[in-house]
């Protein structure tokens, strides 16, 4: 056994292999199977464009918080890949632990530092014993798993538990990972003397929780948000938030004569799902899409419209890092001013911020009543850590959800209404009343166009009734405010020192904001765009205001100095964007230097 | 049609299938086009109400404007029309959706939707009024323009000219007609049974353009046209079971029933042209194209299609119709939702 004090539940585990090899699976059993024994963890997986062959890494982090952002040193390298074998290890600290696929991997003394715990595990030695030469690519991953059971402590029932899950029904498949299990665990208990500190140990901290991406939960919030109409182009990091909902949808939407109460189409770009989202829309059904940088690019266009001719949509964009291609798989809070101001001529967007994939379920149910309440598009957007990892968080909870389809006039309505313009502002907010095609009344049509129209929706010229319509739709984006999420205040407040972030920023702020206990400071994780007047306010009650984002930019900031002029002196900038999920590492660092200063 | 009121079967006269005046240059083909649509719609009794009108951009796309007031318009981005009016349609299956478009429209900029909603077979009415020219820029090459057709100012075109009806075959649509917006009986005839399709319709229309393509030279002028225009038979179309006959010479016919009961009689002419046969049809369009010559009428008719929303197996109430009670999957199936989520 180790000596000195035992390290339990607080340190990371950075596993690497190469991308395709079924090592994703025996990840997830060691993430599944920790969070079973109910304790804190939280899995990031950092992984390359591509299907077979490069090199990816997993990290499996536990804490007795349950922190969910990623760390930038870990205590244990599982070294699987030959190709990155050496910079994995030479990324490792004194006093850690490098464990490695002895067979294809060499460790000598030079690459280690001091304190230094090693364990070899000959994995394709191993291998021979599977007969199956088919299983045997896919089995021999569970070695390392079974071996760090061993090493470290996870409970093989738990494990047997996760793995009769994952097959179901299928027996074969369960004897043949649990036998594969084994062999991992055989071999540990035979040949390693454990040298390190690390424990693992059942602990209570999951209760009321679940494991979820940021993707699935999104979905399923369209879904209870009343979302009938899905279309959507295939781009990474989006396309589980579609292929998961219509999963969803199949079983959950179908009615006793096996009809759809929704339909799904996987359209041939994305300027055709948008297209698609807004004829639906305009038809007056919940519609939406999902997609990532690239694609709103590509919708820019169709956006103007939908702005200017004022037809709700939601999509959801799970951002990953630009421009162009960029990193396909990698994240980053890059499109903020791309989707705020999207489209030529003046535009201007409202923007949800979720920070987890509870707040994605809520926002995106919510989007669609904004969508209809507001008439325009709602952009929810998350990113590719928030979309494609697996969250640990609070399960989903239930609200019934009263449908605001928004100011639509009947026929019947009609009949009460003298005088209908459909960009008639009657009410003074800026939001007028629309039809729906069908409707059966003499005055019940009216044409939609992207050209110049008056408030009775006929084509125009006019600079004046141009402008006056263009009053109004910066009048109705700022009565969006009351409807929106509000900020979300956390720490001293006191302090005169503030931090402001949103999305996935928030993890790593408020761990940094555990580490600096002590040092006054506040935060303010902001939920929507156009800003709550909270925001401004929030601002002036601090002396310096330190906005940590996830691009090279500082793209919210960039709308916060446009929007609340006079405060520029005020701001201080924290910005990562290396495309891995933001580490409190990080933002410690960076703040501490900057205040320092 | 009720003669003697001025009502047709709904008892809407045709007034109720009117629009605002046409801002087009007069004597242009489009308005041709729409005043058939008119007559065509308030013929067949369509509640205008039902209609959802659709464009993208340039002169054609400014035409919904033009025919069935009582109908929501939508006039969309260039070239994007299919994608918002299948949108539409999968929002609410009882609209009658009739799109309209132009050669620029569609075979330019709107070539990749226009493929796809074909191939999706969404139930409308696709009418090109296809003048081979960019009219609302002033006169540029479209991809439907012949080549060794001649611009107003001298340029001859050195490609290949797209036909949307060949495309549309290929493609799998289920009714592709070619017709000339000089002749009036025939588009009327062709819109109908368009209308009484169950799928995508597509109607390629030829419709001069008489600012910046109507010059000796062009193959889409007014007198080009009516010079090589070759009728491939005489339509006559029968809107229900009721009514046995239509005003027709004495002849050879086919006759096409179509999904809503109504048929469609083809008299033959010059030659004995089967619309069902989908080889002969692109080898009649391939030959026409040789010979410079424009075939007009149905060219192809298959009645084994299948539309998007039939596809999507969508409940019979429009989705947009849904509410709470219908979609909100209640608090007991997100509890198991959870549980299946540990």
């Amino acid at each position: 056994m180790a000596t000195g004090q035992s390290i339990v539940n607080d340190f990371s585990i950075r596993v690497a292999t190469a991308n395709g090899t079924g090592s994703q699976s025996s990840n997830n059993l060691l993430f599944k199977s920790l969070f079973r024994m109910g304790i804190g963890v939280c899995a990031k997986n950092l992984f390359p464009s591509n299907i077979q062959g490069l090199p990816t890494w997993f990290q499996i982090r536990v804490s007795p918080q349950g922190y969910q952002d990623l760390r930038e040193h870990d205590d244990i390298a599982v070294c699987m890949n030959p190709e990155t074998a050496k910079e994995d290890i030479a990324a490792m600290r004194p006093g850690t632990t490098v464990f490695y696929n002895s067979s294809v991997i060499k460790v000598t003394d030079d690459q280690l530092k001091p304190g230094m715990s090693v364990y070899a595990l000959p994995v394709e030695e191993l291998a021979k014993g599977i007969t199956e030469a088919k299983l045997r690519h896919l089995l021999k991953n569970l070695f390392y798993v079974g071996a760090l059971s061993h090493l470290y402590g996870i409970e093989i029932d738990v494990m047997k538990s996760v793995i009769q899950d994952t097959f179901k029904n299928k027996q074969s498949a369960i004897d043949a990972n649990i036998a594969a299990l084994q062999i991992g665990i055989d071999y540990a208990k035979a040949n390693y003397k454990k040298t390190d500190h690390f424990q693992f140990q059942r602990a209570n901290k999951n209760q009321g929780k679940i494991i979820i991406e940021g993707n699935t939960a999104s979905g399923l919030g369209a879904i209870y948000g009343g979302c009938t109409v899905v279309a959507w182009y295939p781009i990474t990091p989006s396309s589980s938030l579609a292929e998961s909902m219509e999963g969803y949808l199949k079983k959950l939407r179908v009615d006793k004569d096996g009809k759809a109460k929704y339909a799904v189409v996987q359209a041939e770009d994305e300027l055709a799902a948008i297209g698609m989202v807004l004829g639906a829309g305009w038809a007056g059904a919940r519609s939406m899409t999902s997609t990532a940088g690239p694609g709103i690019s590509l919708m820019h266009e169709f956006l103007g419209l939908a702005y200017y001719a004022e037809i709700p949509a939601v999509l959801f964009n799970v951002q990953r890092v630009g421009p162009s291609t960029g990193l396909p798989t990698r994240t980053q809070q890059c499109d903020i001013t791309s989707c705020a101001l999207a489209s030529h001529g003046d535009t201007k967007h409202i923007l949800l911020f979720p920070s987890s994939p509870k707040e994605c379920f809520e926002m995106g149910a919510e989007a669609f009543n904004l969508a209809e309440r507001m008439q325009t598009p709602i952009f929810v957007m998350t990113d590719l850590d928030l979309g494609m990892n697996s969250w640990v968080d609070d399960e989903l909870e239930y609200k019934p959800m009263k449908y605001d389809r928004g100011k639509v006039l009947s026929a019947d309505d009609l009949n009460k209404v003298k005088d209908w313009g459909r960009y008639l502002d009657v009410d003074g907010d800026g939001i007028c009343y629309r039809t729906l095609p069908g409707t059966n009344h003499m005055r019940g049509a009216y044409f939609t166009r992207g050209s110049g129209h008056d408030e009775y929706a006929r084509y125009t010229e006019s600079p004046v009734v141009y402008a006056r319509n263009m009053d109004r739709l910066l009048k109705k984006w700022h009565s969006s405010k009351k409807y929106l999420p509000k900020p979300v205040v956390k720490g001293d407040t006191n302090a005169k020192v503030g931090i402001l972030a949103y999305g996935t920023s928030d993890h790593a702020v408020v761990e940094t904001m555990d580490r600096l206990k002590g040092t006054p400071l506040k935060y303010m994780r902001i939920r929507a765009y156009p800003f709550a007047q909270e925001v401004e306010e929030f601002i002036k009650s601090c002396d310096v205001v330190y906005m940590v984002e996830q691009n090279r930019d500082g793209q919210l900031q960039q709308l916060l100095e446009t929007d609340l002029p006079g405060y520029q002196n005020k701001l201080r900038s924290i910005r990562y964007y290396g495309g891995f999920p933001l580490s409190s590492d990080i933002v410690e660092r960076e703040l501490t230097k900057q205040m320092g200063k | 049609m009720n003669a003697e009121t001025n009502c047709n079967r709904i008892g809407l006269g045709k007034n109720d299938y009117s629009g605002k005046p046409s801002t087009l240059c007069k004597g242009c083909g489009h308005d041709s086009i729409t005043a058939a649509i008119i007559q065509a719609y308030y013929e067949l009794g369509v509640p205008p109400h039902q209609v959802a009108k659709f464009s993208g951009i340039g002169c054609s796309s400014k035409t919904p404007t033009y025919f069935i007031d009582r109908g929501h318009g939508f006039n969309s981005v260039h070239g994007r029309m299919p994608s918002v009016a299948t949108g539409a349609t999968i929002a609410n299956k009882k609209l009658t959706i009739i799109g309209v478009s132009g050669d620029g429209d569609t075979a330019s900029i709107g070539m990749g939707q226009f493929c796809h909603i074909v191939r999706r077979n969404v139930d409308m009415v696709y009418i090109v009024e296809n003048n081979g020219t960019y009219g609302l820029t002033k006169g540029q090459f479209s991809a439907t323009a012949d080549v060794g057709s001649v611009l107003k100012k001298g340029q001859v075109n050195p490609y290949p000219v797209i036909d949307c009806c060949a495309v549309g075959i290929e493609l799998g649509a289920t009714f592709v007609a070619r017709s000339f917006s000089g002749d009036r009986k025939q588009v009327i005839s062709l819109i109908k049974a368009a209308y009484a399709h169950k799928g995508m319709a597509v109607l390629d229309i030829i419709s001069p353009c008489v600012t910046f393509n109507n010059h000796e030279g062009s193959t889409k002028s007014y007198t080009f046209v009516k010079e090589h225009d070759i009728p491939l038979h005489e339509l006559g179309f029968i809107q229900s079971k009721e009514e046995i006959s239509v005003e027709m010479k004495d002849g050879e016919k086919r006759e096409i029933e179509l999904h809503d009961g109504s048929r469609l009689m083809l008299r033959k002419l010059d030659r004995d042209y089967d619309p069902t046969n989908k080889i002969a049809a692109m080898a009649a369009i391939s030959e026409s194209r040789d010979k410079q010559e424009l075939i007009t009428g149905l060219l192809y008719y298959n009645d084994k299609g299948t539309d998007l929303n039939t596809l999507l197996n969508t409940v019979d109430s429009p989705l947009w119709s849904l509410n709470e009670k219908d979609l909100d999957p209640g608090a007991e199936v997100l509890k198991k939702i959870n549980a299946s989520l540990r």
